[in-house]
């Protein structure tokens, strides 16, 4: 087997100093939440360990995974892993386009099988055959499953490729299913949002490709270290939940004054990301900080869940017409006191009756 | 099962009263439903807050309070259900009509239909049952059992989220959040539990009190003072009540 490259020699390739290497060394360190130590050991895996090419597949998406990457908060962080992985495989960012392109996947499993990390972006449609995502005269679904066979584990980028997100909404019409539902035989992890933040990804795959492995996951497959707490649990605006201070419109005293969102809709409570602490580009703001509730985009089924606006999801009754818990509950709680009051009536009805009859039997 | 016992031998205007309800079943139904009555409370509040209170937040704690609130009377609920199941197994075969219903009697199914009727006005005298009868069995099992268990299940596995990944609460309850699909699910099916509790409740106190009322038996005094008596000589039906 040929010698492959380390990741360390990619990067001087690319003209980043040793200098610059240490500190994003250090700095995914810190990102990753790990011990200053890590960051030795993180630099001593990226010199030494030979280099573990990605290939960047795109199903039924917007793109938007991408486009959250390229714009990592951290240049140096993004720089050094876009440049790791542009050269093989992404088809938004790749210079190579057409049958060079998909030359390139077939050359990736023929050089390093069993070897590269597959990263899905958005996922496969079931229905049709998959005729409802082609690429390259094929469907993608075919082109998954076959990229998938070779890889040694996958990463599951956005909601799309780890829930379905919209194109898996009611009523599905291209029936999209998440990745772990047409592969079930590699690892799959995922990070889910719509998009994901760029730094979450980019520690991801920086953790994948130093220590080679995952990260430790949740229940569901997601990193515990950036979904592990609900926004909710790091919001800044969490004293004014628990102080009882709400927005109760988008226009009144407490939204001025940054009162919690959580009456307006806000899905912080329901919703594990790592908004709250890393925000978004690059710390500039996240949803809540600009006065908006968050939408819960990293959780399942979300666009499924009733309004934005609502903070209880509406759940479907009799006849596809929604209802929120509360309202549902109302109803069944006042025709239980009814149905008690009427039933009270008649029994008094019926022993009165009861009585008369005995009396003038007595009679 | 159903021994006849003829109305003649009984001479007695009112009959013996039966120790039925001993006392920590007696006192697990209050702790029960004073609990219940808190975190309906505290519950509904959390899922609705009040009005936004003003001033700093550093002043006010209300959600902060209803939620602790919440919390303690779940582990009170909680608590006091497993000791309920204990006195099951240790206590007299009343505690443990809760759990078992005996549904593999027929003897229990003829006492449904008879509860069935006397409930739709068909029949005015009701059949006697030394404890609950073939209905009132099955709705405490689905309501306080089933139900119950559902609202702890639910309700740990939401209170894990805020314990954190790891707890104990979390460990032991959160494989129920993506089960139910999702956090956002897992509270709507919690709440939706509490109205249905509410409905229990309703319908609990009205036959409580009717029974009382109309049935000429103790019922409300029973769960006070354990003992359980019929107010006439009407004969039994079902002397005995089916039991596992």
């Amino acid at each position: 087997m040929a010698v492959h490259e380390t990741y360390y020699e990619v990067m001087r390739k690319h003209g980043i100093t040793r200098r610059s290497f240490l500190k994003f060394c250090s700095l995914t360190a810190a990102g990753l939440g790990l011990a200053p130590e890590f960051a030795g050991k993180i630099a001593h895996a990226m010199e030494t360990k030979p280099r573990t090419p990605v290939i960047w597949l795109h199903g039924q998406e917007c793109t938007c995974c991408t486009e959250s990457f390229i714009r990592s908060g951290h240049p140096l962080a993004g720089d050094v892993i876009l440049s790791m992985i542009s050269l093989d495989y992404d088809d938004t960012i790749m210079a190579a386009a057409g049958h060079q392109a998909e030359e390139i996947l077939e050359q990736t499993i023929e050089k390093y099988d069993g070897q590269y990390i597959l990263a899905c972006e958005g996922n496969p449609s079931l229905a049709e055959d998959g005729m409802y995502c082609m690429q390259a005269g094929r469907p993608y679904t075919e082109k998954l499953k076959h990229m998938a066979a070779h890889c040694k584990a996958i990463i599951a980028w956005g909601s799309c490729a780890s829930w379905g997100c919209v194109q898996a909404a009611r009523p599905n019409p291209t029936q999209a299913v998440p990745i772990h539902k047409v592969i079930t035989d590699k690892p799959i992890i995922k990070v889910p949002g719509c998009p994901p933040i760029a730094e979450v990804m980019t520690g991801v795959i920086a953790y994948i490709v130093a220590f080679d492995r995952f990260p430790p996951l949740d229940r569901q497959g997601r990193p515990l270290m950036f979904y592990s707490q609900r926004l909710h649990d790091k919001c800044y605006r969490r004293p004014h939940f628990d102080a009882g201070q709400f927005v109760e419109k988008f226009d009144d005293e407490g939204a001025r004054k940054g009162y919690c969102l959580y009456k307006v809709g806000c899905k912080g409570p329901t919703t594990y990301n790592a908004c709250s602490t890393l925000e978004w580009n690059d710390g500039l703001s996240w949803p809540v900080k600009s006065g908006h509730g968050c939408l819960g985009c990293a959780e399942d089924d979300f666009w499924d869940k009733g309004s934005f606006y609502d903070a209880v999801t509406n759940l479907t009754v009799l006849g596809g017409a929604e209802a929120n818990a509360d309202r549902v509950g109302g109803i069944l709680a006042g025709a239980a006191t009814i149905g008690v009051a009427a039933h009270a009536a008649a029994s008094v009805v019926s022993h009165m009756t009861d009585k008369n009859r005995k009396e003038s039997s007595n009679d | 099962m159903t021994t006849q016992v003829a109305s003649s031998e009984h001479k007695k205007r009112f009959e013996d009263p039966v120790y039925v309800f001993e006392a920590p079943v007696r006192i697990w139904h209050w702790v029960h439903a004073l609990s219940i009555a808190v975190l309906c409370v505290t519950g509904y509040f959390i899922a609705n807050p009040l009005p936004a209170l003003q001033g700093e937040a550093s002043d006010h704690f209300l959600m902060g309070t209803f939620r602790e609130i919440h919390f303690i009377a779940g582990y009170v609920f909680t608590i006091a259900f497993a000791v309920r199941i204990y006195w099951a197994i240790v206590g007299n075969k009343y505690a443990r009509e809760l759990f078992l219903p005996p549904i593999w009697q027929a003897a229990w199914w003829r006492g449904l239909g008879d509860s069935l009727k006397h409930y739709a006005l068909f029949s005015r005298k009701s059949t006697k049952f030394m404890g609950h009868n073939p209905l009132a069995q099955i709705s405490m099992w689905l309501f306080n059992v089933v139900l119950g268990l559902f609202l702890i299940f639910t309700g740990f596995a939401l209170y894990g989220e805020g314990l954190g990944l790891g707890s104990w609460a979390d460990q032991w309850f959160g494989w129920v959040i993506p089960a139910l699909g999702g956090s956002m699910e897992t509270k709507m099916w919690h709440l939706l539990s509490m109205w249905l509790m509410l409905v229990f409740v309703v319908i609990h106190i009205y036959m409580a009190v009717r029974a009382d009322i109309m049935d000429r038996e103790s019922s409300v005094s029973t769960i006070i003072g354990g003992w359980r008596m019929f107010k006439d000589d009407r004969p039994w039906r079902m002397r005995k009540d089916p039991r596992p």
